[in-house]
């Protein structure tokens, strides 16, 4: 198992978040977090990253306890992506340089740079390498920040709705390559998302979410009428167009 | 990867045209003043061969303030552009922040309280500081409370950019307050010599004050470019640092403590100089773009270059009466200030 969350708690000092999560994915997962707004995922990514500290509960990266690893060294076993970002004055190139600064001690080497470069050929971004961030489109940055994760060279990736504020082109050409990375980096990935139908094309382990306790978790099993209807409080149905399924509300 | 190199070096070659600006007016301000010295004499005395009256107006006189002028305008700008970083907060500075005043106060009461040092009333040596390192000292810890409170409302109270220069203003009125006070009980002629001591004037450094300031800013500087990789991180955004490995908490009190360092002894021998901190860095940013591997070096030389142009116009516009520098910097910083409130609001 790449992760494993074994009885995770969060409250801030008002109100509770998360209460008793229990759940593990292995290499080459794509977990889709799915809920309302409020139930708990962004939360949940930066606990498992310990942006925040769970009161309760322990993290295991690869059998890890991250609660024992230092900052630097849990940056190098996860990557994460925001959901939102500084237009920042730097070239791309740049930006994704910072994907190496668990690595670098004074300045980058040559190694780090063929990394960098690498994952700009991941994410098709040679010929942005010089641009400066802040001139560029939505879909663009979004593939920058991808890009600066994967130059983390991590095991696990967590993704704070990637697809958010992206045209219909971008939102697939980003799950596609999403996927796409899982598999050929032999990754995994926790990714929180709105769109359930996109949700349902590109990843094969999804959890509802409900105010902060997982309703369901799972394969496609758990995608059912009744599971998404109770977590969304919404009549929907799902159909099949061909052999890809579409959620609707009804 | 061959391109960014040849980019990377080419932001190198900007630094070194900063380089070469400084010391062109460095040497256009030895040969500028009241006592009227060819390049000829100048060099003279630099290579110690130079007249009596020379060698005294050289090397007491204008060295050691060209010097300061150097070393207080890189000094404050880094600080302003860790500041800006820290705080992600573009109008950070140690000016706006009321950090600059904070320090004045420490010096004040340092001076006038604990006596470290006697205020004469005439003209530029009005003050006679005898222990420059309790002065500094003290300038530090207020200037170091002021960061703190800062630091507090920007991380627990989430306040806007806006509202922290605001809580700045606050704090500089605070502490303007605090000074009146200390110099209300202070006698008659040292008050005058107080206020006066308040607006920034580089002609106070002599060789010991350049010395201290050198070695402050050096040891700000050193840290800044260990932690300059933090700082980048940063800039993309708190949460997005963490995730990088950054120690959010950590860095951002090392910076505010390394800025308020130097603001403190920047203040405690030279007065307050407003907001080459705040438009040293971000004419840099323009220029270099946002990467602190080129901008703390560049920010350095930017602010030297600017304070020792405005000092250099200050002590030659109307000759022979040496204008305040502190006001000739805020003639340039004040309309950016603005702008950059400006343009903030326009963005939203």
């Amino acid at each position: 198992m790449i992760l494993t969350v074994e009885g995770l708690e969060f409250e801030y000092p008002s109100r509770p978040v998360l209460k008793d999560i229990n759940f593990s994915i292995a290499n080459g997962d794509f977990l889709a977090v799915l809920g309302i707004n409020g139930a708990g995922k962004s939360t949940l990514l930066k606990c498992i990253n310990r942006i925040l500290q769970p009161q309760v509960g322990t993290v295991l990266i690869r059998g890890d306890d991250a609660s024992r690893l230092s900052r630097r060294e849990l940056a190098k076993r996860i990557g994460y992506v925001a959901q939102h970002h500084e237009r920042t004055r730097t070239t791309v190139f740049d930006a994704v340089l910072l994907g190496r600064k668990p690595y670098i001690q004074w300045e980058a080497s040559t190694k780090d740079m063929e990394i960098v470069q690498e994952a700009l050929t991941t994410l098709g971004l040679d010929s942005y390498a010089l641009r400066y961030v802040d001139e560029l489109s939505g879909g663009e940055r979004q593939k920058v920040v991808i890009a600066r994760a994967l130059a983390q060279q991590p095991q696990l990736l967590l993704l704070d709705e990637p697809t958010h504020s992206l045209d219909l082109k971008n939102q697939f050409d980003v799950s596609r390559l999403i996927k796409r990375i899982i598999k050929e980096e032999q990754l995994a990935a926790v990714v929180a998302m709105h769109d359930l139908n996109l949700a349902m094309r590109f990843a094969n382990r999804f959890m509802l979410l409900k105010d902060g306790v997982i309703f369901a978790a799972g394969g496609f099993e758990v995608m059912t009428q009744e599971n998404i209807e109770s977590v969304y409080s919404l009549p929907v149905k799902i159909k099949q167009f061909g052999d890809i399924p579409v959620v609707i509300p009804a | 990867m061959d391109n960014y190199r040849r980019y990377t070096a080419n932001k190198g070659l900007a630094t070194l045209a900063l380089v070469l600006l400084i010391g062109i007016v460095a040497m256009i301000a030895l040969n500028a003043g009241s006592m009227d010295l060819n390049p000829h004499q100048v060099i003279r005395s630099i290579i110690g061969k130079g007249a009596d009256v020379a060698d005294i107006v050289i090397w007491q006189i204008r060295l050691p303030r060209i010097l300061a002028a150097i070393i207080a305008g890189a000094g404050l700008s880094v600080a302003g552009c860790v500041m800006q970083n820290n705080l992600r907060n573009p109008l950070a500075s140690p000016s706006t922040l009321g950090i600059a005043n904070a320090a004045a106060f420490g010096a004040n009461m340092a001076i006038i309280v604990f006596g470290a040092g006697s205020i004469r009333s005439t003209g530029a040596d009005a003050v006679n500081i005898s222990n420059p390192y309790s002065v500094a000292f003290s300038a530090f810890i207020w200037a170091m409370a002021a960061a703190l409170i800062i630091l507090l409302l920007a991380r627990t109270r989430g306040f806007s950019p806006e509202a922290i220069v605001l809580a700045g203003v606050a704090l500089s009125s605070l502490f303007s307050a605090g000074t009146i006070l200390i110099q209300y009980f202070a006698q008659d002629v040292q008050v005058a010599a107080a206020v006066f001591w308040t607006f920034g004037d580089l002609g106070r450094a002599a060789w010991n004050e350049v010395l201290i300031l050198s070695l402050i800013v050096a040891s700000a500087l050193i840290y800044f470019m260990l932690r300059r990789w933090d700082y980048n991180a940063l800039d993309s955004g708190e949460e997005t640092a963490k995730s990088l490995g950054v120690n959010v908490e950590r860095v951002r009190l090392g910076g505010m403590m390394a800025s308020s360092l130097i603001t403190g002894a920047a203040v405690s021998f030279l007065g307050i100089i407003g907001f080459i901190g705040l438009v040293a860095p971000h004419m840099m940013r323009r220029v270099l773009g946002g990467d602190h591997r080129q901008l703390i070096p560049a920010s350095a030389l930017a602010g030297a270059l600017l304070l020792l142009v405005s000092d250099t116009v200050a002590r030659t516009i109307i000759a022979p009466v040496v204008l305040p520098v502190g006001a000739i910097t805020s003639f340039f910083g004040a309309p950016l200030f603005l702008y950059l409130l400006a343009r903030g609001y326009e963005q939203k």
